[in-house]
């Protein structure tokens, strides 16, 4: 399998206090690794541990400060470099449809960017929403109509919309219930076989991680405590990490 | 537009509505519909009550009241309209930039806007008057120079609220242009924000201007404007108080229900009450329905 996402010596730093304060709070700290294509690559850690600012510089959405971040060879920083290659779904369902848009217009719009026609794409628009479990019913409706677990669903849809091999979850599913956590995770399963999708999932939960993954990065303030396969999770080296598994486990 | 009918729902927020837009037309079209002309001096005719060729009666020159108060629209509520506009205009392009792309350029921008907010507004506007001299256009001016910087502010608030969100994440993470996102995200969401503060924002200046015509800094005789009307009539307050029924109750009027339908576009443009249609149909029966129609306890 080629290798989708390089990464390779980032720093980023946050300033401290007001716009003239010195003072810089080191929020990651060399970061490296590889990611390949159609893998499940989950990012554990604590709050606080940077997994959600190492979510952001992997989107591009913001710049390392230090280190570069190849997405199939090209910057993930350029827009034109990650269009189509990678997506996003994030954790608060309150905020991540706009408000003013329906389900359809919220799945069209990764669609604008494809060169299908009009009627083409409500097509798939139904297509995705049914593989995402909900009915066509659903189509005008507008977010505050709908569930946590619905929005979730349709941001999954949207997310896959865009074709890219590979998507982001930051805390995707955190947010939700027991259940409705447990609905979701079978769903990324399925479209994970269905599309051969891959997947970073951003979590604090190792036991949905060990669910869905093939291998886990375990972040500790900032910087990667061990990289290890989801299958020796068991035997994990480091003090850390295995601290880590036995507090979620028990 | 499709949220028009919840105006017509409230029966105050109708009416506000109906007085604003009834206002503005007979402004726009005042040589049509003013019965006189609003300058013509008759002498003979001076403090005549209402007649059937002039029903609102004559000033003190003479001159059909109704057809001033009508031609009084065009400064009073349309310039002050258009003053309004540009320093909103101006507010929310740099709101948006400041709000949306923070950092340097929005610690720049809100310096600029700090300087232009530590300025006492009256007095400026006041100062303004004074170098460029006594008229209606150096009012406006002085009224965009001063609020454009209250206007970014806001404008820039909200504006950040909104950048923050995962929507707009999402379409970065897509690869849209800022200009794209902006235009398709951020605009929708926070134009009821923009148009509640600036709807609030015009009462207080229609009012503002009246009193710098009432002062005779403003339009200058022999045009007529609600405040100089007042200003007119101020003269023979004691003799023929019934004068400054006219100008007065029309700018309580209308500024009154510019308020009171600022109160009903907050309400009205809350995204939530935007309802696909099925569920439209079957929401009177609904629990919510109910409450809102205050049927349950």
């Amino acid at each position: 399998m080629p290798e989708l996402l390089t990464v390779e010596g980032v720093y980023k730093t946050y300033r401290k206090g007001g716009m003239f304060s010195r003072e810089r709070q080191q929020i990651l700290r060399d970061i490296s690794f590889e990611y390949k294509e159609g893998e499940c690559l989950g990012i554990i850690g604590e709050s606080g541990s940077g997994k959600s600012t190492l979510g952001r510089l992997l989107l591009g959405i913001e710049k390392p400060d230090r280190g570069t971040i190849l997405l199939q060879g090209e910057s993930v920083e350029k827009r034109g470099g990650r269009r189509g290659r990678i997506s996003a779904v994030f954790q608060d369902y309150t905020s991540s449809i706009n408000p003013y848009f329906t389900v359809e217009q919220a799945i069209l719009e990764p669609l604008t960017l494809q060169p299908d026609g009009m009627e083409a794409k409500r097509d798939k628009v139904g297509r995705l929403l049914r593989q995402v479990g909900l009915d066509s019913s659903f189509r005008s409706k507008y977010p505050h109509e709908l569930s946590g677990g619905q929005i979730q669903r349709v941001c999954i849809a949207r997310a896959v919309a865009t074709e890219s091999p590979c998507i982001l979850l930051d805390e995707a599913i955190s947010s939700l219930d027991g259940s409705v956590q447990m609905q979701v995770l079978e769903l990324l399963k399925e479209l994970k076989d269905s599309f051969r999708l891959g997947y970073l999932f951003i979590t604090h939960d190792i036991q949905s991680a060990a669910y869905l993954c093939d291998r886990v990065l375990i972040l500790r303030s900032g910087q990667i405590e061990e990289i290890v396969d989801i299958k020796e999770l068991k035997n994990v080296q480091s003090p850390y990490a295995q601290k880590l598994l036995r507090m979620m486990i028990t | 537009m499709r949220r028009f009918h919840y105006f017509l729902k409230d029966k105050l927020a109708a009416l506000s509505l109906a007085i604003i837009s009834i206002t503005v037309i007979a402004g726009i079209f005042a040589p049509w519909i003013a019965p006189n002309d609003p300058e013509e001096v008759h002498m003979e005719l001076r403090f005549a009550s209402a007649s059937w060729e002039y029903l609102l009666g004559n000033d003190h020159l003479g001159r059909c009241i109704l057809s001033r108060l009508i031609y009084g629209i065009r400064p009073s509520v349309l310039w002050v309209l258009v003053a309004l506009v540009a320093s909103v205009g101006i507010g929310a392009v740099i709101g948006f930039i400041a709000g949306y792309f923070k950092g340097r350029i929005d610690a720049f921008l809100m310096r600029i806007c700090d300087v232009m907010l530590s300025f006492p507004g009256y007095v400026m506007t006041l100062a303004i008057i004074g170098i460029l001299g006594v008229g209606l256009e150096n009012i406006l001016l002085a009224f965009v120079l001063m609020k454009w910087a209250w206007f970014a502010r806001i404008i820039r608030t909200s504006v950040m609220a909104y950048a923050e969100s995962d929507y707009v994440k999402f379409s970065k993470v897509l690869g849209m242009g800022s200009l794209r996102i902006m235009r398709k995200h951020i605009l929708p969401v926070s134009l009821p924000d923009i148009a509640v503060t600036s709807s609030s924002a015009y009462s207080s200046m229609v009012l503002q201007l009246s009193g710098f015509s009432f002062l005779g800094l403003g339009i200058q005789a022999p045009h007529a404007e609600w405040g100089m009307m007042l200003n007119e009539a101020r003269e023979v307050m004691f003799s023929r108080p019934e004068m400054m029924l006219a100008p007065g109750i029309t700018t309580i009027l209308f500024v009154t229900a510019v308020n009171f339908f600022t109160d009903s576009l907050q309400v009205a443009l809350d995204p939530k009450l935007g309802i696909s249609g099925k569920k439209r149909q079957g929401r009177p029966d609904s629990v919510a329905g109910r409450i809102q129609r205050n049927e349950v306890a």
